[in-house]
């Protein structure tokens, strides 16, 4: 029982500290930009969990879930067809490392010219945007099968899609999350940046609304919106990738301990 | 059942060209279990490789039950020395054992069947639904013996298995072998460089030489079929038939033949 | 866990030691084309298909130049004193904001992670403030600092902390016992073992999470660029956008990914060569 206690201590602890701090210390504040934090929590429940969680912060997730998944599916599929290749893998790593090189957000402009600026274009913009470490990581993990277990497989005439099924994507899955994860920060960032230039509705265009027209305590509350957003989906992830690689995170702990 | 011929294997590098294997010829008959036992760097795993089709020769050809062998056969089961590589780490102990199974296309029925006497047979009945990784090193190799024995295999190869495992275990998974053997009746080739072992497992023993390599004996070991670690490791005989084949390993190597400069035919 | 090798393991000539595809061994003997060359032939196929598809008309001419059209707008740009003030600006920021974040992320790494309670203590918190986009951060950048550089650097910063942050705890975790107590037992005070102990076990993964901020650190230097305004290629790029000049803009972004690739590079090296002498016992993380 204790340990269950001192357990939510240890996670409860701190982020009370700094909460209260941040309350008590913006309090009575006459400071434009720093607002007291009751007044920011208001605008978050009454605004944001209000009439714009529908209006604006579901236009985004929408737009998100599209371009990340058609992203994700998209690039596992195209990593496994180049990642099985040796002659296609290194005809185009170059060309995939350039594109992910590229920062994400440099692309919005561009897609703008091209795809003009309603919600198709900031579904692509993400999607595109995102598919690089993805499909890079794929293509990685995919390669990086084990000799000994593909010799194993081979042996017992497992090959085809049995072997794919079976073989290669299990072992490239830890690579194949890594890239998952790092694109769906890469998604957010996209999902933001792409409602600052050209958009009607959104978490990211309210936010910025809410800052130009100097509604302080919304652009705040917009700002931990934002974040919240962001652990979310964080959150979800874990969850998910920790279920899929319970194997794995099973196999690194008994690695580790011998 | 299994005939090897004038097995032959040159590597060649970057202007260097090694004759790793020269010319291995013998033949496992149905039901034999026979040992390969070589100094390091004899190309046993070579061999074994080749003959389990994961390899090509250089010239020679392997027959398994009169087919040459071209890419890995159907029929043929292989335990790896890297037991922690060969088993799949996403799937349990019961699922490493029955994927070979589903390949053969087999009635669920008869995969439970085949699956439940395998792993009793490795006295592994209690851990179906364990990781891999969840058990110890021995225990892990026993499952990748309960797997291809499961396949029902008519040759079943084996390279240097118990070598990566604590001479404890070793001893234990040693009598397992035979116990299996006895059991199954499958044609074993039991690839190791420890010559006791060779000795204590084998009804033959084939000594291979340093590379490059050719079989210097085919040793028949006439050891009783009962066999015990501690009785029969310590009979006479036994120790005779050590000598003989540590005397084969270690004798003087002969002249090494001229390297085959790249490009020559030979 | 030991693993016995005979010393006559086949190696490259054998398809099954590749992890591909299962290839019989007849075809082993194909003479292959290093890996350099196709990757070479992969960025020339690229840029002769950016180069016919706007003149076949696949792809709209008019928003979508070709690569003549886009290399000659890039050469014209690296002939103007703009762009190069432009790419310092970038880098400036960039630098900056890495350096800033790489001190408080090892200051504090090393500092969390050296006990346990303060470990347990700032889990949560991090684990909370981690995943926020940095991206959030713009409008109060933007109303505090307006397009001065310290709004660039608060987006830059903010993000690159965390990767060095977290490098940082699992180096510190990964401090072998023995040599830990060995430390002890020898006498030596706090401040020696962060230097000889502490610092050498953690130098590595300090490197990699340089190399993971220093690609953050890019992308978030363009982004506030882009965004707020601040002097760069970001704003370079936006100015090109708006103005119409189309061939430019794409020459821009072709520069920023150059830039990224650059910076790729040269980390991946460092780290290579800081990792050179650790035992390969470091646990891998996937990135």
């Amino acid at each position: 029982m204790t340990s269950v206690l001192r357990r939510i201590g240890f996670a409860l602890g701190l982020p009370i500290v700094l909460l209260a701090a941040w309350w008590f210390a913006s309090a009575g504040s006459t400071n434009f930009f720093f607002p007291p934090l009751s007044e920011i929590l208001d605008s978050l429940v009454e605004e944001w969990f209000g009439p714009r969680l529908a209006a604006d912060v579901l236009p985004s997730i929408l737009r998100l879930a599209a371009g990340y998944a058609v992203a994700a599916v998209g690039s596992v599929a195209l990593g496994v067809l180049i990642g099985t290749s040796r002659a296609v893998r290194g005809f185009l790593e170059p060309v995939l490392e350039f594109f992910r090189a590229i920062p994400p957000p440099v692309l919005v402009p561009i897609f703008m010219l091209v795809f003009g600026i309603g919600d198709g274009m900031k579904v692509i913009v993400i999607a595109f945007g995102c598919m690089w470490p993805i499909l890079l990581n794929t293509v990685e993990g995919v390669r990086a099968v084990d000799s000994v277990l593909s010799d194993t497989a081979r042996t017992y005439g497992i090959t085809g899609s049995t072997r794919l099924r079976k073989l290669v994507l299990p072992s490239a899955s830890p690579q194949i999350f890594a890239g998952l994860r790092q694109g769906l920060s890469v998604a957010i960032i996209l999902m933001v940046i792409s409602e600052l230039f050209a958009a009607s509705n959104g978490l990211g265009f309210a936010v910025v609304q809410a800052q130009r027209s100097f509604a302080i305590a919304e652009t705040w509350a917009g700002m931990l919106m934002l974040g919240l957003l962001g652990v979310l989906l964080a959150t979800l992830f874990r969850i998910v990738e920790n279920r899929r690689l319970a194997w794995y995170h099973g196999l690194r702990r008994a690695q580790r301990s011998s | 059942m299994l005939d090897v011929r004038g097995i032959k294997k040159v590597y060649e590098g970057k202007g260097r060209t090694v004759e790793a294997v020269r010319d291995l010829t013998f033949t496992v008959d149905q039901g034999e279990l026979v040992c390969i036992v070589g100094p390091s760097g004899s190309g046993k795993t070579t061999l074994l490789k080749i003959m389990s089709g994961l390899l090509a020769p250089t010239a020679g050809e392997v027959l398994i039950g009169g087919k040459r062998v071209d890419g890995p056969p159907p029929g043929m089961a292989v335990v790896f020395q890297e037991y922690g590589r060969s088993l799949f780490p996403w799937m349990t102990v019961r699922q490493n054992v029955e994927l070979p199974l589903k390949q053969k296309k087999l009635t669920a029925a008869r995969r439970q069947e085949l699956i439940e006497e395998s792993l009793a047979a490795v006295g592994l009945a209690e851990a179906h639904s364990a990781y891999p990784w969840q058990l110890s090193g021995g225990m892990q190799q026993r499952v990748a013996i309960a797997r291809a024995v499961a396949y029902e295999p008519q040759v079943l190869l084996m390279d240097e298995p118990f070598a990566a495992v604590d001479a404890q275990t070793r001893a234990d998974l040693e009598d397992l072998i035979r116990d299996i053997w006895h059991r199954f009746q499958v044609t074993t080739l039991f690839v190791t460089h420890d010559i006791d072992e060779a000795v204590y497992l084998g009804q033959r023993v084939l000594i291979l030489s340093s590379s490059p390599t050719v079989v210097r004996e085919d040793l028949a070991v006439d050891l009783p079929d009962a066999r015990d670690q501690l009785t029969t490791r310590s009979s006479p005989r036994f120790a005779e038939l050590r000598a003989q084949v540590y005397a084969q390993i270690h004798r003087p190597k002969e002249p090494a033949a001229p390297e085959v400069p790249s490009g020559a035919t030979r | 866990m030991t693993r016995s090798t005979s010393a006559v393991a086949p190696s490259s000539p054998s398809p099954a030691a590749r992890g591909g595809a299962a290839t019989s061994p007849s075809r082993q003997r194909r003479r292959r084309i290093p890996q350099s060359v196709l990757g070479l032939g992969g960025l020339i196929a690229l840029v002769a298909l950016v180069e016919v598809l706007p003149r076949i008309g696949v792809l709209p001419r008019r928003y979508f130049p070709p690569s003549s059209e886009i290399g000659s707008a890039l050469v014209e740009q690296a002939g103007r004193a703009e762009f190069w003030q432009a790419v310092a600006d970038t880098l400036q920021g960039w630098a900056l904001g890495l350096a800033i974040a790489a001190v408080a992320g090892v200051v504090l790494g090393i500092l969390i992670g050296s006990s346990r309670v303060t470990r347990e203590l700032t889990a949560s918190t991090i684990e909370f403030l981690r995943p926020i986009p940095s991206v959030a951060l713009i409008p109060i950048a933007v109303l505090l600092f307006g397009s001065d550089i310290e709004s660039k650097l608060l987006l830059v910063v903010y993000a690159s902390f965390w990767q060095v942050l977290i490098q940082v705890l699992y180096g510190v975790q990964d401090i072998d016992p023995v040599a830990q107590d060995t430390t002890r037992v020898y006498g030596l005070g706090p401040w020696a073992r962060i230097r000889y102990l502490t610092w050498p076990t953690a130098l590595p993964y300090v490197m990699t999470g340089l190399r993971l901020a220093a690609a953050v650190a890019l992308i978030l230097a363009v982004t506030a660029e882009l965004v707020i305004g601040n002097p760069g290629l970001g704003k370079l790029l936006a100015t090109a956008q708006s103005s119409g000049a189309i061939a430019s803009t794409y020459a821009i972004v072709v520069v920023t990914g150059i830039l990224g690739v650059l910076v790729n590079v040269v980390f991946r090296w460092v780290e290579r060569r800081a990792l050179s002498w650790h035992p390969s016992q470091r646990g891998d993380i996937p990135v």
